[in-house]
């Protein structure tokens, strides 16, 4: 069901006029938010490309790309929900 | 007009409850949150911003954060940086009622108001946050927290430390308890010592901090103590429970603070005494004996009363810390949650977050992090994830630190309050 939903969103690009149950953040990716906020030194990462987001998580949790909290938050997502919070945020409106 | 709820509404709630949003007014369920901290300021947003009809009760017209309450004791930072009203919420279109809760009748799902009105409630979020245990110390009861500040509620207390503290004479001695787990902020002790031992490094010679500690582990340990031993040697002594450091009673009235193997005398003495769920909870029925709130860790739902949810301080979160980060996701997760529920749709099983940024001194952070999820019906550390920052380090990592901690500062007050 989840990834049904996830990938209406993609297909349809941008906002769409679903409800918020449709569009519920996959596991981890409401934490986010916590520091990825509106013009914080951390980074907003709101609307950044899937891609740039997966790459960096998966960077994050082998531990190639430096970092001074990241890699102890990446190691705590598998591959595969690390591109769903990707997908989900993607598909946010920067704030 | 002579209705007090009503009165108490900020204007844009008034407005909110005048002309309901057209295409919910008749059908949408209500959820009440009790609450306006980080946790339940959340909440409210994320079932607002999921269109069910919220209205937020909190008993203060301000809000004062704890965050970084111990800079402020310290002089690194206003005691402004730490009030926040409730505008921001009413602007979003959240009803805001100031008003103390005192009943909640979990069978007729209402909750009665300090005046008497009653809210009803489909589902009800609970995120009250502590009560100190007044009960807990010999000695130590509101009015000696007048002369030994607990200041582990930002406010008054925060400022009443402060004083103290600038107004000691050099050469003086500061006594900081700290209590047993489980409690508020579990590194902001160390935290606070830190700060005060910064201090007295700089503005008062010779003057010592005595951390009495109930326990012999906590968290950051070796991050704490190796900076404590590299920039505070001659103004800290850290006691713990190993070593005599548990309280047994103090006296406020001659400034000593006793333990079963000595008395301390004080020239400022901070008492961070145990705590229990918010009152609120209690009088819900969804507090144990433990003085805490167990949950489902998937919906935050109350395991003792249906329809009740706890999220924040309050609830027993597994492995979770108390911080303001645990309840600012908790809450997230939580309204999803009942979102779901209300929708008749099955809960996900949820991932959180938390980060807890300490500073030991200016422009020296540390960080301890954590990823949980729910397990054999807890919320239990993801192994392999989370930890603290590298004890060995360069002073530019823990500058980083510092300034990361300072920015989840002005992250998460500007989503919960801006
Ligand atoms: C010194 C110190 C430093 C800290 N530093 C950090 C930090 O760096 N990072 C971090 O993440 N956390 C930190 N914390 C912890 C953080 O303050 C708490 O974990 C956080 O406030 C918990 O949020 P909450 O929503 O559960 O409760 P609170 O924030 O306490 O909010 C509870 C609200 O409910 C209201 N209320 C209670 N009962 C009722 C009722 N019956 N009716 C109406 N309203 C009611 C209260 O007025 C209050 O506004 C620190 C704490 C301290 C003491
Ligand atoms: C405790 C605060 C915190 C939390 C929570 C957090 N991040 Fe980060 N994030 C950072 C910091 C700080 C950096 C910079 C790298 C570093 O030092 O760790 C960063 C960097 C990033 C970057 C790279 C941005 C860039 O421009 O290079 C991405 C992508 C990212 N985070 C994604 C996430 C995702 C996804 C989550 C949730 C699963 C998350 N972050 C949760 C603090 C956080």
């Amino acid at each position: 069901m989840r990834h049904a939903a996830l990938f209406l969103i993609v297909m349809a690009g941008t906002a769409l006029p679903v409800s918020a149950a449709d569009l519920r953040p996959p596991p981890g990716a409401s934490s986010c938010s916590g520091c990825h906020g509106d013009g914080a030194a951390m980074a907003v990462i709101d609307g950044r490309p899937e891609a740039e987001i997966a790459a960096a998580m998966a960077e994050y949790r082998s531990g190639t790309r430096p970092a001074s909290v990241m890699t102890r938050i990446a190691k705590g997502f598998s591959d595969e929900e690390s591109r769903a919070i990707a997908v989900y945020l993607a598909n946010r409106k920067a704030q | 007009m002579t209705n007090p709820t009503r009165r108490h509404f900020l204007a844009a709630g008034t407005a909110a409850l005048a002309f309901p949003r057209p295409s919910l007014a008749q059908s949408s369920p209500k959820v009440v949150v009790i609450g306006g901290g980080f946790g339940g300021a959340t909440a409210a947003r994320a079932l607002h911003v999921g269109g069910l009809d919220v209205t937020l009760v909190e008993a203060n017209p301000t809000y004062v954060s704890c965050p970084h309450s111990n800079e402020v004791i310290a002089g690194l930072q206003p005691m402004t940086a730490q009030r926040f009203g409730y505008d921001g919420l009413a602007r979003a279109g959240i009803p805001v009622v100031h008003a103390s809760a005192i009943g909640i009748n979990p069978a007729g799902r209402r909750v009665t108001l300090a005046g008497g009105d009653t809210l009803p409630y489909d589902r009800l979020i609970l995120s009250p946050g502590i009560e100190l245990r007044f009960d807990a110390i010999p000695g130590y009861d509101e009015a000696a927290a007048e002369l030994m500040p607990h200041a582990w509620k930002a406010g008054t207390q925060t400022e009443l430390l402060k004083r103290q503290l600038d107004a000691m004479p050099e050469g003086g001695t500061v006594v900081l308890s700290v209590p047993g787990n489980p409690y508020r902020c579990p590194p902001g002790p160390y935290e606070r010592a830190s700060l005060i031992a910064h201090v007295l490094k700089t503005r008062k010679k010779r003057a010592k901090l005595i951390v009495l500690d109930a326990k012999d582990t906590f968290s950051k340990q070796k991050l704490f103590q190796s900076a404590w031993a590299a920039l505070y040697p001659d103004q800290l002594e850290y006691v713990p429970l190993a070593s005599g450091g548990q309280i047994s009673a103090v006296e406020p009235g001659t400034m000593t603070v006793r333990t079963d193997f000595s008395d301390y005398k004080a020239d400022v003495a901070c008492i961070i005494p145990p705590q229990r769920a918010g009152r609120i909870a209690a009088t819900a029925g969804v507090a144990d004996r433990s003085g805490w709130c167990p949950i489902d860790p998937v919906t935050f739902e109350s395991k003792l009363v249906p329809g009740i949810h706890v999220i924040g301080d309050a609830a027993i979160a597994g492995a979770m810390p108390k911080s303001a980060f645990s309840a600012n996701a908790q809450a997230k997760v939580c309204a999803q949650a009942v979102i779901d529920l209300l929708a008749g749709r099955a809960p996900q099983e949820p991932k959180l977050i938390n980060t807890c940024y300490s500073l030991v001194a200016p422009g020296y952070g540390i960080s301890v992090a954590g990823v949980y999820h729910p397990a054999n019906g807890v919320l239990a550390d993801i192994e392999g994830a989370g930890g603290t920052s590298p004890l060995d380090a360069p002073a530019s990592l823990r500058e980083q630190e510092a300034l990361y901690a300072a920015d989840w500062y002005r992250t998460i007050t500007q989503q919960v309050f801006g």
